[in-house]
């Protein structure tokens, strides 16, 4: 007779830390990954809209209009961008993504009429000829950064950090520096890249202020430059990026991606979206910017009800990573060819994990031809599909943006506002500032 | 962040026009510092027994002829107090503590900038060119000056919160950069019995120095052990009775140079803010080094 | 010679005409810019095969981004001249403070006083020589290019670099992580003796050593206990 099974786990020694464990004990070195955050966090689903009833009226789709345009940039450029809608395709490096999967980006972004923006990488042919309104980066590690991309580009986003690793600098392991990554990056082929952290040229606001300044003027002031931070003292960081010149600031939380970087980075530093939003909105509101300097969020925004609470406490759009290549077919069982499904479970299984659980973007061995430089693994994703998905996706997020929108009444997607929101739980209503469901309450602001 | 000035008058002859020599130096660095700005100036001395005490108000409309009269009945003096704008000097030889105690008591909103027999001490919000104007820097006359301008990184925009932040009489510290642990130096000082103003880090790294010289460290002391105990980014400035004194941090990501003539030495955050300085061209022009304590005498 | 003055134009002003009027004027080869005053982004985004004379001394980015053209600074400068210069010569004549030639991907520069911290950081292919010593942090990162300095070299040189190389005259206060001293080779005698000919700086080659990368930090090795 076998003994009866009884098992107990510990909640502080749970499978996850016992496996993280044994895992350091073998090998000495920090877990590496793809994604962003994984824990449970407070987010926008801990809040709901207040829509149309009997004090409030809703919009009818069609004939009454719901405007979704979005102009970002209206502060010093002397070309801002206009984009038909608020959301926007977050910095992905080529080297992180094929360059396949940049045309596909590139497609569905100029068929939406928004914008893609380059990475840790460069800029490459294929997304400066298939997107029509470029981003283009300045990062610490200044891999591939050059005036002639500079001034092919539409926009340039000065990025201080990420929200999936404030603090730290890119990474890209040995597997993924191919001949091209390498050749565009000055890199020897294979090395384990790791970027710096912070800027060669300048350290802090004062002189940050200086190095926009340095841009604006190579560029001839047309282009609107962007400054990005992950989430950390957001309300501070809001304010000196104003200090410094930005035309528009994007925010980064920590539920943002990446394709590699060191899990105790994703997990343990950066502050939640939801609380950095907040933050942002105030240090913008306490300077009277709102409405001069436009605020883009990232980081976890996923479906269209997240755009539509974005927007709702204050951002002028988003930008999306993770969403973006989960439409290509990220944690996808399948990946398309000539029309057909063919199954890539194995391959998943044999990178240790199944669709669904999938974050070994940093091998370079995407089942679905994603995140991966492998000139055989890249041809699973076919540009045309990849771009069509990518637009459907878009798509269903701004219907869903104007449907809430209609819904609480509004003409305009950006008169969303934060009366039109509450909260389901305590945590967000004190990260968010917004009154929990049914009461007056924000704790930590009025009295309960 | 922020924009550092620092002047030294060598010619005794220039002395008069320090404040038009540093005008300029100042709104030089309104881009690195649009906040707040301040100075403390370093002019003719009070006699022996006597102390002059910088006060300011945050009141646009603020009756100082109450405060002279309420003084005297106080302390049974005639000391006068002279007055400009929100800022007002009261020369006294009644001893600073019992100064202190009885502003505290009788006008405690009044900040106390500075005590000391040479050091005047002023600090605002507002541009550098609003608060030059709203004090009439440019009439100033002395030997030595530190000035700063500020651009806020974590505290709040407040006139405490400017710099120079001062740690004893007649001496005074500005601050570029961010120190990244100013709150465990401020919880280890207030055990020793060091009291705070603001949760400015600049402030933590003065009294920081104000506690190493209490304990009998001398200035050059006090910042060795700085760069082991004060971790950040730090370009530091100070003004003594009758010196100049300048340090970088080892990581040295903070800019500052110098420009040494016959007649000065200047001090600032970027060459700008020099470049109109009096035959600036025949300056001995360099960028200091980390880890290494400048010096200055008049 | 065309002069332009930036006590009477603005930086802005002078970097429009020299971006957007200068390519169409095509008699003009040579021009100066007079009191600089430490002004920032001077000539910077140059796309020109012009001579530009600086009369005095620069501010942070001179030569920014520079493609092309030959900038001489009679002065100075700031922070990070000629950062991600692409081609061209940007001479200084004075000292250079910090991050001097930062990610500079090809081109010249060539100072010939002192630099201050973090000379030739993250360089991408770019030459620099230097006619002094330099600070400390200096070819952090460095991954392609040369540097010559003709002074010392403070601590910490080369910390991290990838494929540059470091040719030293005077004394090296410490070297970074993985950077090392190698022995020269005539090739290597060669490229100081054509780096310095181009700076125009006297010193024999034979007083030069090679600094650089041990490469034993290109990929992750639990064994290897390396530095990070």
């Amino acid at each position: 007779m076998t003994k009866k099974l009884v098992l107990e786990e510990s909640a502080g020694f749970d499978q996850k830390v016992i496996e993280y464990v044994h895992r350091a004990s073998a090998t000495g070195l920090y877990e590496i990954r793809g994604m962003g955050a994984k824990r449970h966090l407070p987010s926008f689903d801990d809040l709901v809209f207040l829509a149309g009833s009997a004090s409030r009226y809703p919009l009818e789709g069609y004939r009454e209009k719901c405007t979704t345009t979005t102009v970002l940039g209206t502060r010093f450029a002397k070309k801002p961008i206009e984009l038909a809608i608020p959301i926007t395709i977050a910095g992905m490096s080529f080297g992180a993504l094929s360059g396949r999967v940049k045309e596909a980006l590139g497609r569905a972004a100029t068929e939406m009429g928004t914008s893609t923006t380059t990475g840790d990488g460069g800029m490459t042919q294929e997304e400066r000829q298939s997107s029509k309104t470029l981003v283009y980066q300045c990062l610490p590690s200044r891999y591939g950064f050059n005036p002639d991309d500079l001034r092919k580009a539409d926009a340039i986003e000065l990025v201080i950090g990420q929200g999936a690793k404030p603090g730290g600098g890119g990474m890209l392991l040995g597997q993924k520096v191919t001949k091209r990554v390498a050749g565009m990056r000055t890199l020897p082929v294979g090395v384990d890249q790791r970027s710096a952290c912070r800027h060669p040229d300048w350290t802090g606001p004062d002189d940050l202020a200086i190095k926009v300044a340095e841009l604006r003027e190579i560029t001839d002031w047309e282009k609107p430059i962007y400054i990005k931070v992950g989430a950390t003292r957001t309300f501070n960081d809001v304010k000196l990026a104003v200090h410094a010149g930005a035309d528009v600031i994007v925010v980064d939380g920590m539920q943002g991606g990446t394709a590699a970087t060191q899990t105790v980075f994703i997990e343990h530093i950066g502050i939640p979206t939801l609380a950095a939003l907040r933050q942002a909105v105030d240090a913008l509101e306490d300077m009277n910017m709102r409405g001069k300097v436009q605020l883009i969020v990232s980081g976890g925004i996923r479906t269209g009800a997240d755009v539509a609470k974005a927007l709702a406490m204050g951002a002028d759009a988003v930008a999306i990573g993770q969403g973006i290549l989960l439409s290509l077919g990220c944690n996808s069982s399948s990946y398309l060819h000539n029309g057909e499904h063919i199954d890539a479970t194995a391959d998943y299984n044999a990178l240790g994990t199944q669709p669904g659980y999938c974050h070994h973007c940093h091998t370079g061995k995407c089942p679905v031809g994603v995140t991966t430089q492998d000139e055989e693994l890249e041809l699973r994703l076919e540009p045309l599909t990849g771009a069509k998905r990518v637009k459907n996706y878009l798509k269903t997020l701004n219907m869903e943006l104007t449907t809430v929108a209609r819904a609480c009444g509004k003409s305009n997607v950006h008169h969303l506002e934060r009366e039109d929101l509450v909260a389901l739980t305590i945590e967000a209503a004190a990260m968010a500032k917004i009154p929990l469901a049914g009461t007056d309450w924000i704790p930590g602001v009025s009295r309960f | 962040m922020c924009g550092i000035v620092g002047l030294l008058v060598k010619n005794q002859k220039m002395r008069a026009d320090i404040g038009k020599l540093m005008l300029p130096m100042l709104i030089g660095m309104t881009e690195r510092g649009p906040d707040s700005a301040g100075l403390a100036i370093f002019g003719a001395p009070v006699a022996d027994d006597e102390r002059k005490f910088c006060l300011y108000t945050p009141d646009v409309v603020f009756d100082w002829q109450k405060l002279e009269r309420d003084f005297a009945a106080h302390f049974g003096t005639k000391d006068k107090v002279e007055q400009n704008a929100n800022h007002v000097i009261l020369k006294t030889t009644v001893a600073p503590d019992s100064v202190k105690a009885w502003l505290k008591e009788a006008y405690p909103r009044l900040s106390l900038l500075c005590v000391g027999q040479l050091m005047d001490m002023y600090k605002d919000t507002g541009t550098p060119a609003q608060v030059a104007a709203r004090y009439g820097f440019q009439n100033l006359s002395g030997s030595h000056l530190v000035g700063h301008t500020r651009m806020a990184t974590e505290s709040a925009v407040t006139p405490a919160h400017a710099h120079p932040f001062t740690a004893g009489e007649d001496w005074c510290l500005v601050h570029n950069g961010s120190l990244s642990n100013p709150n465990s130096i401020r919880r280890m000082l207030e055990h020793e019995g060091i009291g705070f103003e603001t949760d400015n880090d600049t402030e933590a790294a003065c009294r920081f120095l104000e506690w190493r010289m209490r304990e009998g460290d001398d200035l050059k002391t006090a910042l060795n052990k700085g760069f082991d105990e004060l971790d950040g980014f730090f370009t530091l400035l100070m003004g003594t009775k009758d010196q100049l004194a300048l340090v970088r941090d080892p990581f040295a990501c903070k800019p500052a140079i110098v420009a040494e003539h016959d007649d000065y030495v200047a001090i600032a955050s970027e060459y700008r803010s020099l470049a109109h300085l009096p035959d600036v061209k025949n300056a001995h022009l360099y960028e200091p080094m980390p880890e290494e304590l400048y010096i200055w005498k008049v | 010679m065309e002069s332009l003055d930036l006590h009477k134009i603005t930086v802005r002003e002078l970097n429009q005409y020299l971006h957007k009027e200068l390519p169409s004027k095509n008699g003009v080869k040579k021009l100066e810019i007079l009191n600089p005053d430490g002004m920032h982004s001077i000539a910077a985004g140059m796309d020109l095969p012009v001579d530009i004379d600086i009369q005095g001394h620069g501010g942070y980015y001179v030569g920014g981004m520079n493609k092309h053209a030959n900038i001489t600074v009679h002065g100075n400068v700031g922070w990070g001249v000629a950062e991600n210069m692409m081609s061209g010569t940007v001479r200084v004549k004075g000292f250079a403070s910090s991050a001097a030639g930062a990610t500079g991907r090809g081109g010249t520069l060539i100072i010939e006083g002192d630099t201050s911290l973090r000379c030739g950081i993250s360089m991408k292919g770019i030459d620099i020589i230097v006619g002094g010593s330099i600070g400390n942090f200096s070819g952090f990162m460095a991954q392609a290019g040369r540097m010559v300095i003709c002074g010392d070299a403070g601590d910490g040189l080369g910390d991290s670099m990838y494929e540059a190389v470091f040719y030293v005259r005077g004394k090296i206060k410490s070297l970074g992580a993985d950077a090392q001293e190698e022995p020269m080779t005539e090739a290597d005698y060669a490229a100081v003796q054509e780096l310095l000919d181009r700076a125009g700086f006297k010193h024999d080659p034979k007083e030069f050593k090679r600094v650089a990368g041990a490469k034993k930090l290109y990929n992750w090795n639990a064994d290897a206990n390396q530095e990070y």
